[in-house]
């Protein structure tokens, strides 16, 4: 099992890479950590005439905090995330999630960048942007820079709105409110595994108690990972009385539109994802406060 | 800038265990084929060639990686560790040394991903729990063991090395 022969170019500028990925357009693969191209290669379920490596751009490996929240650079690699305590802190999200990712080698080699533009549906980025509304920084050549909205770069299992001239450069993640509770929960036959079902909550309490803008991503369940709108609509402004987070656990499990495999059935990731949902409002509830999670 | 055809090669400098190799490999050439087949460093397992197996787990950079996830041409100008690397002269490191004693293996195909990986786990957590010792070696599978005697390898391995000097042979 080897790749078929391609091509090798390494810019060590992104116009380089960009003036590549110009000239040579579908014939090319960008190769960041490699994790899930690798496989595909050796499998030769991808055979790209040439391989453009942009591991060699240490200028996409940037993290940038302000009010604006956490700028990460599309080459970050996931334990370098993983290992920042000033990212955990200003974004807990990322610090419940990251450990989740795969496993320690593949996250010592995979980029946040490499798992957002391969958009799996089960794989942990794409929720934490759909969750936290998050913006895409894309370039090419001809078109210079294009900030694209989480909600229109996620088209569908495998797909997002990148042209084939373009690079995914960096993910904008608006900053965490104070006092945010958060959780994610994944449910795989082995830790790391691609989850058959997870769930993403956020909730926020104001002064009176009543949740602000909550949100619920359900992920591995359909052809991308999904807020559950009409879950998110009957938390909002309520106050958390027995049985709300149950009731709206049940609505997110009915918005979801899972598929059959070899895995697991659609019915039961149906009906997990609905178990993580609540489980995960529960969570997320438990953690919110003062300072954001516990 | 520079660009390698599909039926050229490229030369590249690389630090193995630290012996300095200088080769010319071809792009499409996996790391883990040029680490066995160009420099005879066999160790280092071929399983499941799509990242799933976690036998081939060097480390790149003192981080470890899948080594059927990268390519030669990747590793110009870096660092590799493999387990030829792993114990000091005839001196086993403490994981071997209990992976030995504690029957750690029986075919002793996934051994060496499963030290690499677990070197890496006592380095940053020097006394994980028993889940902590499990989850952190999901990344590699064992077809023979169970998984059992492992765990208890790594965990008196990890008890022994918190009872070592500092600097003795084997620090992880």
């Amino acid at each position: 099992m080897k790749p078929a022969p391609f091509a090798y170019c390494d810019p060590q500028t992104l116009e380089e890479a960009l003036e590549l990925l110009a000239r040579h357009g579908e014939e090319a693969k960008i190769l960041a950590g490699g994790q899930t191209l690798g496989p595909l290669l050796n499998m030769r379920l991808a055979m790209p005439a040439v391989l453009i490596d942009i591991n060699g751009i240490a200028a996409l490996e940037h993290r940038r905090a302000d009010t604006k929240g956490l700028a990460i650079g599309a080459l970050t690699r996931q334990s370098a995330l993983e290992d920042d305590a000033d990212v955990g802190a200003l974004q807990p999200l990322l610090a419940l999630t990251l450990p989740q990712i795969a496993h320690r080698a593949i996250r010592n080699r995979g980029t946040v960048g490499g798992s957002l533009a391969h958009a799996d549906p089960a794989a942990e980025w794409p929720a934490i942007a759909t969750l936290l509304g998050a913006e895409l920084i894309v370039q090419s050549r001809a078109r210079g820079t294009r900030i694209i909205p989480v909600q229109e770069f996620f088209i569908t299992h495998l797909t997002t709105a990148l042209a084939a001239d373009e690079i995914l450069c960096e993910v904008r993640l608006p900053p965490s409110a104070p006092g945010s509770g958060y959780a994610v929960l994944e449910f795989a036959r082995r830790h790391g595994d691609f989850a058959l079902a997870g769930a993403m909550a956020r909730l926020t309490r104001d002064a009176a108690g009543r949740l602000r803008d909550p949100r619920l991503v359900l992920f591995g369940v359909g052809k991308r990972p999904e807020r559950a709108s009409c879950a998110e609509a009957m938390l909002a402004g309520a106050r958390p009385e027995a049985g709300l987070f149950a009731a709206a656990a049940q609505t997110a499990a009915g918005e979801t539109d899972p598929y059959d495999d070899l895995h697991a059935s659609a019915r039961y990731r149906r009906h997990l994802a609905g178990v993580l949902a609540g489980r995960a409002l529960e969570q997320a509830f438990a953690r919110t406060g003062e300072d954001g999670h516990a | 800038m520079p660009e390698t055809s599909a039926s050229g090669s490229r030369t590249i400098r690389v630090a193995v265990n630290g012996t300095e190799y200088e080769q010319s490999v071809e792009p499409r050439l996996l790391l883990v084929d040029f680490l066995r087949h160009d420099l005879g460093l066999t160790g280092t397992h071929v399983g499941c060639e799509h990242g799933v197996c976690g036998a081939c787990t060097i480390t790149f950079d003192d981080a470890p990686v899948r080594s059927c996830l990268m390519f030669a041409v990747q590793a110009d100008g870096h660092r590799i560790g493999t387990i030829e690397g792993m114990a000091e002269g005839e001196t086993l490191h403490p994981l071997q040394m209990a992976f030995w004693e504690l029957g750690g293996l029986q075919c002793g195909f996934c051994t060496p991903g499963f030290l690499i990986a677990a070197r890496d786990l006592l380095a940053r957590n020097p006394d994980p729990t028993e889940q902590a010792v499990r989850e952190g070696l999901t990344g590699n599978l064992c077809r023979c063991t169970g998984y059992q005697s492992i765990v208890a390898a790594v965990l008196e391995a990890a008890r022994r090395l918190r009872q070592a000097p500092q600097g003795k042979a084997g620090e992880p």
